[in-house]
């Protein structure tokens, strides 16, 4: 019932046991050099032409597409808006999580349907969804187009399950004897939820938020109809992007590129160190 | 878990107040707009029109409508086969094999995931471009033309959907350990019979999963596609960069009818995968 469409697990990362691996076969070393070469036409190289153009220019080249007053408005709004909608998140994140397993009542299970939608929309259409309501037309006089409000909202739609995902199933195993004891002992649910429950689901928020974080920086169909695209206000770092190669600008596309291909990469490891520490002390 | 109900069970003015925040919330974000998207498909055209499901369908049933769909078909019906592909061969490989790089690989296949689609056309771009590419030159004397062409548009969608099949297997490749394998090849299975007759069977749903998970992706990519795509009408125009381009030409009726068209199908993906999930639960 929890993760219907969502992994957010981090990587599919294969265990480190060593044991019942066999060794290279003729046929499988075949096999084994066909999937490199198509991984690397299909991915590395793509993405190492993507660093090599950021930097033919130089280091000088890079710094200044990245200082440009308009593309780091854009990079500084991006992060900005990435970071509210993560705090957010953490927060309301964890708290749908709770309800949906802590409160009983009619209609969760369509609650938790309901929380995979965003991921399950594709990102134009999710864009769309939103200005059906909020939009130009609104019946309830909202209009967030080309607003930094239309672009949080965007952001909080397609980020909603990472949190919620993450922390479901944590909840869900955590055992109820501790909290039996704290309250025996004249704890308040308060002091309890802050004492107990919280510090065991700490990991799970970093990491759903950090996921969450990473994929609100580098968001670009569902802000595509929404954010006006208006330089200094409404311009994030995905449509930048956009924006450089649509005016032939192919290194500054790069060096903006470079710059989210780190963040994807950050987060991969954060994401890493959280779940091998949690792993260690379980 | 009946003497812990005791504890957990308590309700306050806080779980009601909690209770009723979130399904507002949940409300506003996500049910309110999708049930407006809903009434907008099947309004009418005008007033006096009339509404409903013809409407609907008459709006797909355009040319360029209909040449978007069976445009994102193809490519996602070659994308979630190259992906099925390698991804049961990258998984064995990557669980059952040993070999230098093992770990960075599997690394390494998850990063499609968290690169921004527009990074990943840009590096199509980057790469394979004619005027700009890396290779651009070299595949132009041979007279190949990715970008800008169907296959650039099945390469950007089996590049963001990618790991979707590998996530389902490997964890299933890791628990159903190798034992059953090793029975199979003493009693003299080969290679293939052992994987035919034991690991196939065994990682069936996982692929089920993966597939319909990258089927969904594939259908509703945008921003990579968007990148590589000439995207005019009867050219690289699929069902996404459609909904963008009839959107901002106020063609909305059109975009609202082929937008519902998506959300059908991701609505039937989630359905799909909920099924499956349940016999899984259950073992």
């Amino acid at each position: 019932m929890t993760e219907v469409l969502v992994k957010p697990a981090g990587p599919a990362r294969t265990s480190s046991r060593p044991s019942g691996l066999f060794r290279l076969t003729p046929a499988s070393g075949i096999g084994l050099g066909i999937a490199l070469v198509w991984f690397s036409v299909l991915v590395l190289l793509p993405l190492a032409a993507v660093v090599g153009a950021a930097a033919a220019g130089g280091w000088g080249a890079f710094w200044n597409t990245l200082t440009d007053a308009q593309t780091f408005a854009a990079l500084r709004l991006t992060v900005i808006e990435a970071g509210l909608v993560t705090v957010v998140n953490g927060i309301l994140g964890t708290v749908v999580a709770w309800v949906l397993v802590r409160d009983q009542f009619f209609g969760k299970r369509i609650l938790d349907v309901v929380i995979d939608i965003p991921f399950a929309l594709p990102t134009i259409v999710a864009g769309l969804v939103l200005l059906s309501l909020y939009g130009p037309e609104s019946p309830v006089g909202i209009n967030i187009v080309n607003t930094r409000q239309g672009i949080f909202l965007a952001l909080l739609f397609v980020t909603l399950p990472f949190v919620v995902r993450t922390v479901q199933p944590v909840l869900i195993e955590l055992d109820a004897d501790v909290e039996e004891a704290a309250a025996s002992l004249g704890a308040s649910r308060f002091t309890t939820f802050r004492r107990i429950i919280l510090p065991s689901l700490v990991p799970a928020i970093t990491a759903g938020s950090s996921l969450g974080f990473a994929r609100a920086i580098s968001e670009f169909g569902s802000l595509v109809l929404i954010s006006g695209n208006t330089p200094y206000q409404t311009e994030v770092a995905s449509l930048k992007i956009l924006k450089f190669i649509e005016g032939d600008n192919q290194a500054g596309a790069a060096a903006v590129a470079v710059l989210l291909l780190l963040v994807a990469i950050v987060t991969i490891v954060i994401l890493d160190v959280v779940s091998r520490r949690v792993a260690r002390r379980g | 878990m009946a003497d812990t109900s005791t504890i957990r069970n308590r309700k306050g003015p806080v779980t009601y107040v909690m209770r009723f925040g979130v399904i507002g919330y949940l409300a506003i974000l996500v049910v309110w707009p999708l049930y407006e998207v809903t009434a907008r498909t099947f309004a009418p055209l005008e007033r006096g029109a009339e509404g409903g499901f013809g409407a609907f369908l008459e709006r797909l049933q355009d040319p360029s409508v209909t040449y978007a769909f069976q445009l994102t078909a193809t490519c996602a019906f070659w994308a979630v086969l190259i992906n099925t592909v390698f991804g049961v061969g990258i998984s064995l490989l990557l669980v059952r094999y040993q070999f230098p790089g093992r770990r960075i690989l599997s690394v390494l296949v998850d990063l499609p995931m968290s690169v921004s689609p527009v990074v990943v056309g840009l590096a199509l771009v980057l790469a394979y471009s004619s005027g700009q590419g890396w290779f651009g030159e070299a595949l132009e004397s041979a007279g190949i033309f990715i970008i800008g062409t169907t296959p650039g548009l099945i390469m950007a969608t089996a590049f963001v959907s990618l790991p979707l099949v590998v996530r389902e297997i490997v964890p299933v490749l890791e628990e159903i350990g190798i034992d059953a394998e090793l029975a199979a090849s003493s009693l003299g299975a080969n290679g293939w019979q052992t994987f035919r007759r034991i690991t196939l069977p065994s990682i069936k749903w996982a692929v089920v999963y993966g597939v319909v998970l990258s089927m969904a992706r594939s259908l509703g990519e945008f921003g990579a596609v968007k990148i590589v795509s000439p995207g005019a009408e009867f050219r690289g125009e699929t069902a996404t960069i459609l909904i963008q381009n009839r959107y901002t030409n106020y063609e909305e009726p059109t975009a609202y009818a082929a937008a519902f068209v998506l959300v059908l199908a991701s609505v039937l993906a989630l359905v799909v995968v909920s099924l499956i999930r349940k016999p899984e639960d259950h073992k």
